[in-house]
């Protein structure tokens, strides 16, 4: 009885179907893909984050508690080097994502671990950096000011690591499915991540190193 | 160090507290409920369902019933905080020291207010957007379903944390937001503090998560149709919900981070000696703390908007004023923070500066109590429980929302600060904003969750315990503040403060019987749900187009995609008798389960409780395993799924027999 | 202003009569800082009442009214817009937040914690050439030390002032955060380590009132409470008498003894102390061999 309900309800098709139709989408709805979105929103509260390190190292960037200064600690022609490693290395992956959008697998990969290598260059020299500061006694426990310095440059340091990681194993899943559309929105999010990272280099080099030297 | 440090930390059998009886009678009695439901749960073979349907469910109704099982459990946890604290400040005078030395009391305050925060209401309102917010845009999921089980198994991460602290260890002394140099390594040199701490971590990486994916969902999976100034209310408080924790929770996570520096590597940032600065820390966590309240109360504004315009049986009164009132209050809650702590000494101008900031957003607030006020004028107002929570916001809200005014004066706040006035004046708005309307909230939408309504009478026994008893139970502490008396005291000499405190106990007793009645509540309802069965889907004749699905709705939501033509959508089908579609159901496209979120959440909070006690080497290698696990899960490809057109048109065809059989 | 000084009193009367007579401190203070403070509180609260009533009234009035069951009220399904009534809605709360603002400005700036006072009372000018009473007090854990510069005298959890004599008061603390407080005389201020706070007030009438921390610091914090006493000329000379009578000296050594933490502390009395004390408490260079703040940085004075 109930199926003759179905069956008379359908046969009387035309209005209520019309009608039907004005409220529903019948075809196969997909909405819009929403990870480059989210991963922009997600990197602008990664910024936030540097955001509240340099309003510390604002209020405490001259809290030397008799202790070192920058202008006694900061070695600017290394940290030059370090700046060139990182700005070169966003060029590259620049390179890269020009050849994924031609399609060309094998040059991506090449640019990127070129990229990788900068990104570990700058990592290595900053590693260095810090092991000589420590070494002198001006570790993060010496005063606020260093405190403030290894936390707002350690935790870009520790982005770039993870960035680094991140494209080591994007390489892996490159090498297994190709520059399939997943793996074109994966590389897009890295690239943000990426030159952000670069962004907030420029802010810890000027803010941190450059008016860190002045008196 | 030798091996035994490495793997044990600082972790010893001295931290199971077996001297604490109270501690120990609690852990027999978590011991005997626990091992009861473990038992039942292989009785009825659960645990397969349990797994399958509900811990590797990206589902976001799953998932949104979930958020509110947590809330209601840890609501027990920090009520009972809250009686206990009641019962030793009503003995505690003269020569009597109470039941609770301050040692045991001072965590005490501290786990109720971080757990009701952070545990209770965050919970709740993740909840109701979670399992709504979808339903109403016309989407069949968030934007993200896998982050959105991460972000659930995250939460619940760092409540076991919070809870373990009870049997091993202890927990912060500090207050609830841990303010330095007393949170410091110098003063607080024990577990408590770093419990708070990577407990706060680990639920904090969830909300934020939770809320780019709500606010992506929102900006990015409307129905067709849908402008944003066609979405309902609540979408549009969820919205500007889901904005502020995405710019507000790094901050708690940045600070908390420096803390945990100071804690964990000796860096300087909040001692007080060698250049550290203890206020910038009362700043950081105001800054967030201050938007967070706004991120508690804004969903339970957008519940009570379409709770109101249902129950009046009428349009909502002011919609673009509403929306607009929502947009400010949004971007002033970032401008007021320096408001809790006019008493720092910042001078003159700032406080004044700061004081009207928080005076203009009682504005947009005000606006929208009116909003309300004129939905109800020319309605006709059906007394469901929703409506009566309602009515009970509205009365209580505004006068909690009078004394924060009054507190946002500089001079009168330096005398009325950290004192019993300012507790009332924030439990007056909480409990009168948040509480309230996450009880309107569940009347409200469990017969779309489950299928069958809420008994009334309990609710109404509950409503009557919790709206007296929270007047009972406060009035005293405006009065306690106004006579002088400060927070966080575990005993008194003045005995004429006595009997104030006995009165605020007998509240608590009131709001403790409006807890259990709720439990009643749901109890009575499951046992009875064939009488309450709702088969419409709509049982308030609602407005909004969640109400157009079946009670429960189908895993995929909707069987076609709705297309939207005026605010209001399902109240506009309803008008335009509209039909639903019967046939030339399509293959649907939906997410599929996955383990992944439970196991990166579980290897979290392993490394924090190994963290908190200094085992290095599990803390090294949780992180590496965690490590792994995320990297393991992104080569998981395969994340999707269909459901069959000959799976829906089966459902579909069901929902249209259980439909005609009720007519 | 015969009316206004008769409404005062009955505004200032009826609170105290609804709260049948308990002490209500706040309500009722001793100190003109206090006392303008608590105007205030009747100003604001005054002043926001003209829309919380009427809300208040007006959502058990349309509750009642209605109600589904009252067929006779009118029902308006679709009125959901007036223009004038969102005029006035957003309006009328923003003129009040406009009066109040402006009260806002103007008191937070007299009553500015660090401003010296400019009266005794509000019959009492202050007279030109007043030296106010300073008073330095460090908050230790978990009792009070206060610290009389001209006296050359401190005592712990016991302080006193001339009544209608002006009082300055340099707050600092020796380890965490925490608030002097003395209903009665003033609003709070927090006091912190290595930094100084300020309050200025006055007593107007003799009495003992109870001053407390209003920060939780810890412990002991529920037994970090004092007696403040107001006392007239004669009464105060014989309180300074006691002190020097009591003899001991409060110096660096004495001093680190008493900063080691404590609970429910009696009243104690050192008739001398160091000058240099409180300075060296403030840069926290106490312990000999340590380094003070000042020579490393400016210590905040605030």
């Amino acid at each position: 009885m109930s199926d003759t309900h179905i069956l008379h309800a359908s046969a009387a098709g035309g209005p209520a179907a019309a009608d039907a139709s004005r409220f529903i989408v019948r075809e196969p709805h997909h909405p819009e893909n929403g990870t480059l979105l989210g991963f922009w929103i997600y990197l602008m509260s990664d910024c936030l984050i540097f955001a509240c390190l340099f309003a510390v190292y604002g209020v405490q960037g001259r809290a030397y508690a008799g202790g070192p200064t920058g202008a006694q600690l900061f070695d600017l022609p290394l940290v030059a080097v370090n700046t060139a490693m990182l700005l070169l290395s966003s060029i590259t992956y620049g390179f890269a994502m020009l050849e994924s959008q031609r399609g060309r697998l094998r040059p991506t990969l090449a640019w990127l671990v070129v990229t990788g290598l900068f990104g570990l260059a700058f990592l290595g020299l900053e590693l260095h950096e810090f092991h000589h500061l420590i070494g002198h006694g001006a570790g993060p426990g010496r005063s606020a000011f260093l405190s403030s310095f290894f936390a707002l440059v350690g935790t870009h340091g520790l982005h770039v690591t993870f960035g680094i990681v991140w494209l080591v194993t994007l390489l892996f899943q490159l090498g297994r499915h190709g520059l399939i559309p997943e793996n074109r929105r994966r590389l897009m999010c890295l690239s943000m991540f990426w030159h952000f990272l670069d962004v907030v280099w420029i802010g810890v080099f000027t803010f941190v190193y450059l008016m860190g030297v002045l008196p | 160090m030798d091996l035994r440090t490495w793997i044990l930390g600082r972790l010893s059998l001295e931290a199971i507290p077996y001297h604490e009886p109270i501690l120990v009678a609690t852990f027999a009695g978590v011991a005997v409920i626990g091992l009861a439901v473990l038992a039942l749960m292989t009785r009825y073979r659960l645990w397969g369902p349990l797994w399958r349907d509900w811990v590797v469910s990206i589902d976001h109704k799953k998932i949104g019933i979930m958020y509110m099982v947590l809330g209601v459990v840890m609501l027990l946890r920090g009520f009972a905080d809250a009686a206990m604290m009641r019962l030793q400040q009503a003995v505690s005078f003269g020569d009597a020291l109470g039941y609770l030395p301050p040692h045991h009391y001072d965590q005490i305050f501290t786990a109720h207010g971080v757990i009701m925060i952070f545990f209770v209401a965050m919970p709740f309102i993740t909840g109701l957007m979670n399992y709504v917010v979808p339903l109403q845009i016309g989407a069949r999921d968030v934007a993200f379903p896998f982050l959105n089980n991460f972000s659930f198994w995250m939460t619940t991460g760092g409540a076991v944390l919070v809870m373990m602290s009870l049997f091993v260890g202890e927990f912060a002394r500090t207050g609830w937001l841990a303010y330095p140099p007393l949170s410091g390594l110098d003063f607080s040199p024990d577990v408590g503090v770093d419990y708070y701490i990577w407990a706060l971590q680990v639920a904090g990486v969830g909300t934020l998560l939770s809320g780019i994916n709500l606010a992506v969902t929102i900006i990015k999976m409307r129905a067709p149709g849908m402008k944003l100034m066609k979405m309902p209310v609540f979408t549009w408080t969820a919205l500007c919900t889901n904005i502020l924790i995405i710019i507000t929770f790094p901050v708690l996570t940045a600070t908390l981070a420096l803390l945990g520096m100071d804690r964990y590597l000796g860096t300087q940032f909040f001692t007080n000696d060698l250049g550290g600065n203890p206020m910038m820390y009362v700043n950081l966590i105001w800054i967030w703390g201050h938007p967070e309240v706004y991120i508690l109360i804004l969903p339970l504004f957008g519940a009570f908007s379409e709770i109101a315009a249902t129950y009046c049986g009428k349009r909502l009164f002011g919609y673009t004023s509403m929306v607009y009132a929502t947009i400010v209050i949004t971007v002033l809650s970032y401008l007021v923070w320096l408001h809790h702590f006019f008493t720092m000494g910042s001078g003159a101008s700032v406080n004044s500066f700061f004081g009207i900031t928080t005076m203009v957003i009682s504005i947009p607030t005000g606006a929208k109590i009116f909003n309300w006020l004129f939905t109800m004028y020319r309605g006709r107002i059906r007394f469901e429980l929703p409506m009566m929570w309602t009515v009970a916001f509205m009365i209580t809200f505004v006068i909690g929302g009078m004394t924060g005014v009054l507190l946002a004066v500089p001079p009168a706040d330096f005398v009325l600060h950290n004192s019993l006035f300012l507790i009332a004046h924030f439990h007056n708005v909480i409990i009168g904003g948040v509480v309230f309307g996450v009880f309107a909230a569940i009347n409200y939408w469990f017969p779309k969750a489950f299928g069958f309504r809420l008994n009334a009478f309990w609710g109404k026994c509950s409503f009557w315990c919790w709206v007296v008893g929270f007047w009972v139970a406060f009035m005293p502490l405006y009065i306690l503040g106004l006579m002088g008396v400060t927070r966080r005291l575990s005993h008194f000499e003045d005995p004429s403060l006595q009997v104030w405190f006995q009165v605020a106990a007998a509240g608590a007793v009131l709001i403790a019987l409006g807890i259990a009645f709720f439990l009643v509540q749901i109890y009575v309802s499951w046992r009875d749900r064939e009488a309450l069965r709702d088969v419409t889907g709509d049982p308030w004749d609602g407005r909004t187009l969640e109400w157009s699905t079946s009670s429960p709705p189908p895993d995929y939501n909707f069987a076609f995609t709705p297309r939207v033509h005026e605010r209001d959508a399902w109240w506009h089908m309803k008008q335009s008798d509209y039909r639903r579609p019967e046939d030339g159901f399509v293959d649907i496209h939906m997410p599929r389960n996955t383990a992944a979120g439970f196991i990166l959440a579980a290897l979290s909070s392993v490394l924090g409780f190994a963290l908190i006690w200094h085992m290095w080497a599990p803390a090294i290698a949780a992180f590496v395993l965690l490590v792994a696990a995320a990297i393991g899960h992104t080569f998981n490809y395969r994340r999707d799924t269909h459901v069959r057109a000959q799976d829906v048109t089966r459902t579909e065809h069901a929902r249209t027999l259980q439909l005609a059989r009720h007519v | 202003m015969r009316h206004d000084k008769i409404l005062k009193r009955l505004l200032g009367a009826a609170p105290a009569l609804l709260l049948g007579g308990c002490n209500a401190v706040l309500l009722n203070p001793s100190g003109d800082v206090a006392l303008q403070q608590r105007n205030l509180i009747y100003t604001a609260t005054g002043l926001m009442l003209i829309v919380i009533l009427p809300v208040i009234v007006a959502t058990i009035l349309f509750a009642w009214r209605y109600r589904a069951a009252n067929r006779k009220a009118r029902h308006d399904p679709d009125w959901d817009h007036s223009t004038r009534l969102e005029l006035v809605i957003w309006s009328v709360p923003l003129m009040i937040i406009i009066a109040l603002g402006s009260i806002t400005w103007v008191s937070t700036h007299l009553l500015d914690p660090y401003r010296p006072l400019s009266r005794i009372s509000a019959d009492k000018p202050l007279a030109a050439h007043v030296e106010p009473l300073t008073v330095e007090v460090v908050a230790l854990d978990w009792k009070w030390l206060f610290i009389y510069p001209e006296y050359g005298f401190a005592t712990v959890n016991e302080l006193a002032a001339p009544v209608d004599r002006p009082i300055r008061f340099k707050i600092t603390a020796s380890s965490v955060m925490n608030s002097f407080f003395i209903p009665a005389l003033a609003g709070q201020i927090y006091a912190m380590p290595g930094m100084q706070t300020m309050l200025h007030a006055v007593i107007n009438a003799p009495g003992d009132y109870e001053g407390m921390s209003a920060n939780y610091s810890g412990a002991g914090f529920s037994g970090m409470h004092f007696r403040f006493h107001g006392l007239d000329q004669a009464g105060f000379d014989q309180w300074v008498a006691r002190i020097r009578a009591a003899g001991g000296v409060l110096d660096r050594a004495a001093y680190l003894a008493l900063e080691r933490p404590s609970e429910n502390d009696p009243v104690r009395r050192w008739a001398a102390v160091d000058p240099d004390l409180y300075r060296l408490i403030l840069n926290r260079c106490v312990r000999p061999g340590s380094t003070c703040m000042s020579d490393l940085v400016q210590p905040m004075e605030k």
